[in-house]
This record gives structure tokens, sequence and C-alpha cells, in this order.
């Protein structure tokens, strides 16, 4: 997974092309360390489909706060720059990421 | 899509989990822990933990986790990824499928599952969660550096959580729905919170709508007492207005539970199903708390270990042999039993190669006994193939068991 920030987030995110997942996290988010395997596995699952990216918050708040990220842990698919789809705390399971994932290649 | 066969299985790795665990594992079971995400539970999403007895400070929720899981592997218990999706409760062994697809079967079942925090449904608060509205003051506080929030809840884990908050917050607004100076938590933090010059108090109120565009902007705060409205502008919303069980999955099981989830059990942590015990925040109890969960972890154990040792023998001694076997129920307690047994062994002897013969103390097996309605010391009963084809309570004089036992 790239790990992404305020310098590089315009253009691994919001400029590149075909789907990009990020996923919102930081060490003190426990949640969010309890996912990270499982994201890390569907990273490699969907390696060929869908570009997979990191964002530590705490190094970053205002971006993501920018990005209307104010809770943890979240991920977000973008497409052309927009916010296709978003998961959010307990909804921010594997199996659900599975299927924004498969929804957002199709 | 494996079925792994256990001993027992615990389902939830929090506090009341992995103290099973241990225990279990200490006492040589073949343990497994069933947990969906890291070990710890919701102690794990809190940071200060100044109850544990034993560490006063210097120790946060995560690392004693870390500990509680540390030891259970230690002693040879299983920690796995997984949630178990339905169960199965009607068999002889336990049968737990899991998301992954996994089958586990087990003697004896700990239901450890715990509980999450209670949403309020107020409007506006499901679609701004994650946009300024937590339920978890480790996660997402850093967020909100510098920044105003408001704390709904003022029982001992909202005021806690609230004080760790001011460590980032400009100001931490408390809508309290009791009256001036009346907080649900205790004394000791009452006192402390009134101290903290960033926490703000609002009494007799209460809130009813979050609103914001896209993030959370501002809550409607209403004084009970007058009726008033208050539009209050915040940065963020943090909920603690206690939990739920996690007991979703369980429904349909024939595991009892109250209307609100929670699973009523025993002194000895038994549910309803026999071999399914709960542990922890899950069940119906007074004080829900990382100390209470893991003494619960240890009688669910304890109990567990029994309760297997006694089936194992039952079955072996009673259930399985091929012979006729007549068991004397007796207790300690009894003294009618103390002077009785020894014509029973007596008449056992007496008929060896024909008749096997078990004692079972009623005093320490009362599961076994109460299954085949058997109530008082002494009775004696007759088992074959299986079943139970004959019970006698007392008085029963001698020669009328040596008339059973020859017609058996």
């Amino acid at each position: 997974m790239i790990e992404v920030n305020k310098e590089n987030f315009e253009a691994e995110v919001l400029q590149a092309s075909g789907p990009v997942l990020v996923d919102f996290w930081s060490e003190k988010c426990e949640p969010c360390m309890a996912l990270v395997p499982e994201v890390e596995a569907l990273s490699e699952r969907y390696a060929a489909n869908m570009k997979f990216c990191k964002l530590n918050v705490l190094e970053n708040r205002r971006l993501s706060i920018g990005q209307k990220v104010l809770g943890l842990p979240t991920i977000i698919v973008y497409k052309n720059g927009e916010k296709m789809a978003e998961l959010t705390k307990d909804e921010a399971t594997a199996a659900n990421i599975e299927s924004m994932i498969k929804g957002q290649i199709e | 899509m494996a079925v792994i066969e256990r001993d027992v299985v615990i389902v939830g790795g929090g506090p009341a989990g992995l103290a099973a665990a241990m225990y279990a594992a200490r006492a040589k079971l073949s343990t497994v822990v069933v947990e969906k995400g890291n070990p710890g539970g919701q102690c794990r999403t809190t940071y200060s933990m100044e109850n544990y007895p034993g560490f006063a400070r210097g120790m946060t929720g995560p690392e004693l986790m870390d500990r509680f899981a540390e030891h259970a592997t230690e002693f040879g218990a299983e920690i796995v990824r997984d949630a178990v999706a339905n169960v199965d409760f009607s068999g002889d062994r336990h049968v737990l499928h899991t998301a992954k697809g996994d089958e586990y079967r087990a003697s004896a079942v700990i239901v450890a599952v715990g509980a999450e925090p209670r949403t309020l449904n107020l409007p506006g608060e499901h679609e701004l969660r994650g946009k300024g509205v937590s339920y978890c003051a480790t996660c997402d506080a850093d967020f909100f550096e510098e920044l105003d929030i408001v704390v709904i809840g003022n029982g001992d884990a909202a005021v806690e959580e609230a004080m760790y908050l001011t460590k980032f917050v400009n100001s931490a607004t408390m809508i309290v729905v009791h009256d001036e100076g009346v907080l649900d938590a205790t004394a000791i933090i009452r006192d402390r919170a009134f101290k903290n010059p960033k926490l703000k108090w609002v009494w007799n109120s209460v809130v009813e709508e979050i609103a914001g565009d896209g993030i959370v902007e501002s809550v409607t705060v209403r004084n009970i007492r007058t009726n008033e409205r208050t539009a209050l502008a915040t940065n963020g919303v943090f909920l603690f207005v206690g939990t739920i069980p996690k007991t979703d999955f369980l429904k349909g099981s024939g595991l009892t539970m109250d209307a609100r989830g929670y699973v009523p059990t025993t002194e000895l942590l038994e549910t309803n199903v026999p071999g399914v015990f709960c542990a922890g925040d899950a069940r119906v109890k007074y004080l829900r708390q990382v100390v209470t969960a893991a003494a619960d972890g240890a009688v669910a154990a304890v109990a567990a270990e029994k309760y297997i040792h006694e089936e194992e023998t039952f079955r072996e001694s009673v259930l399985e042999p091929e012979l006729p076997v007549m068991v004397a129920f007796w207790s300690p307690t009894s003294q009618a039993s103390l002077d009785f047994l020894p014509a029973v062994e007596r008449i056992a002897r007496e008929r060896k190669g024909q008749l096997e013969f078990v004692k079972i103390d009623i005093y320490k097996n009362q599961r076994v006994a109460k299954r085949y309605g058997i109530e008082q010391a002494p009775t004696i009963a007759f088992f074959r193939g299986g079943e139970l084809v004959e019970k006698a309570p007392w008085p029963t004089t001698e020669q009328d068991l040596e008339l059973q036992a020859n017609r058996i």
C-alpha cells in the first residue's frame, strides 16, 4: 500500500486514473490497527483492479478534516478526484470493504 | 473450511475471554479464543486504566490487554482472528460456524462477546458518524485538537473519557440531564471533573439533534425544566451513554436472553443451555468493569472444566457400559446416605459381573442429578444402554434394593 500525505495526496489520489482506496488510520485507533491485516490482504487480492493507499491522520490532520474525515477507521474509494464510496466506524469491516471494492471495480 | 475440535471454545477476546482462556489452558483443556479484532475488547479503546487492582498509574487499556493475551497464550491457549457467525447448541457437542468458514466443535462454550457503545438514534447521529460524531475517545481525540466538543453522558465512563479528551480539545461541554452538581459518576471522578477547567457544564438538559453539512456544526440542546431549545455550535459530539451486548448472532440458538439481549446466568455462569457459559459484559450483572470481566472469565473456565469432567465421567461410567449400572446418588451432608452406602456397596459387590456400580455425589454434581429428576440423597437409580430404567428414593430397605437389583 502506498503511504499518502499532504504532499502527494493530490497526485496519488485525486489526479489518479482509476479507482483509489484510502485507508485513514492512526496508531492510537485500535479498530484501525485491527483492520490493517484485513485491508492489506484486500490490497493484494485486488491489486490489479484498484490502487491502495493509507493515510496517517495524526500527521495529516488538516488534510483529513478537509476530506471530511473526523472519525476512525474510515475507508474511502475515490475516482477522478471524487468520493465514490465511504465506510466509517463499525461499518468498516473486512466484508463491507470487500463489497465496496467489488462495487467500484465493476 | 476446517473442522476444529476443542475442549473449550471462547467467543470473544476481551478481558473475560482472555482470563477464561488462561484458566482453561492452565487446567490443561484444549482452548481456543475466537476474536474478530485485536484481543482486548472495549478495554482496548480505553486509554486511562486506573481501577484495575495493582495498576494505579501508568497502565493503559491496550497495554493491559496485551498482557492478558500473552498470559493466555503463554499457558497454551490459542487466539484466532475470526468472527462466530452462527451456532448450533442442539447436539452433544456445541458447533460454531465462523465468518471465514471454519467449524468449531467443543464440549463447552464460553460466550464472552462483551458489549458495544449504545447509540441514541438522535436526528443526525447516524449520518454524521465519523464526521464529528464519535463513541471512541482514543480513536478520534486527535481530530479535535484545539476544537470545541460536546459530550453526552455523565456516568463514570463518560466523565473519564471527557477528561481524557480535555488533553486535546479547547473545551468539552458536558450535557447533563440532572440538576446542577449531580452526576451518575462516582464521587472521586466527579470531584476531579469539577476541577478540570476545560470541562463546561450544561445542567437539566438533553441533546435533541446533531446538525451539520457533511461534518458536525451544531447540536440542539433542550432544557428539560423550561423546554427552552438552544443551538450550540460545536465541532464534535462524543456519546458515552452505556452499552448494548453483542449477542445478536445468538438469537434463535435457544440461549435465553433478556429483552435487551443480556444473558442471565447462574452463580457458576451457566446459561440455560448445558455446557454454554457466559462471562463479562454480555451477561446480566451489577458491575461491568475489567476486573469483574476477568473474574467472570475465571469462574466460567473453572465451571466449564468441572462440567466437561463430570459429563465425561458420567458418560463413560454410566451411559456407555454394556452391563446395567446401579447408581447411588448420595451426599456427604446426608447422614441417611452415609448409613446406607455400605449396604449398597455390598449388594453391588455380590452382583459383580452382572451389574456395574457408580456413586455420584449430588452435592458436587447437581446438574446430572437434576437432569434425571433426582432431588434427594440417597437415591438409587438403574441405567441400561444409556437410559434411566428405574429410580427409588429413600427410604428403600436393603431387601427391596436386593430384589430390584436382581430384577434388573
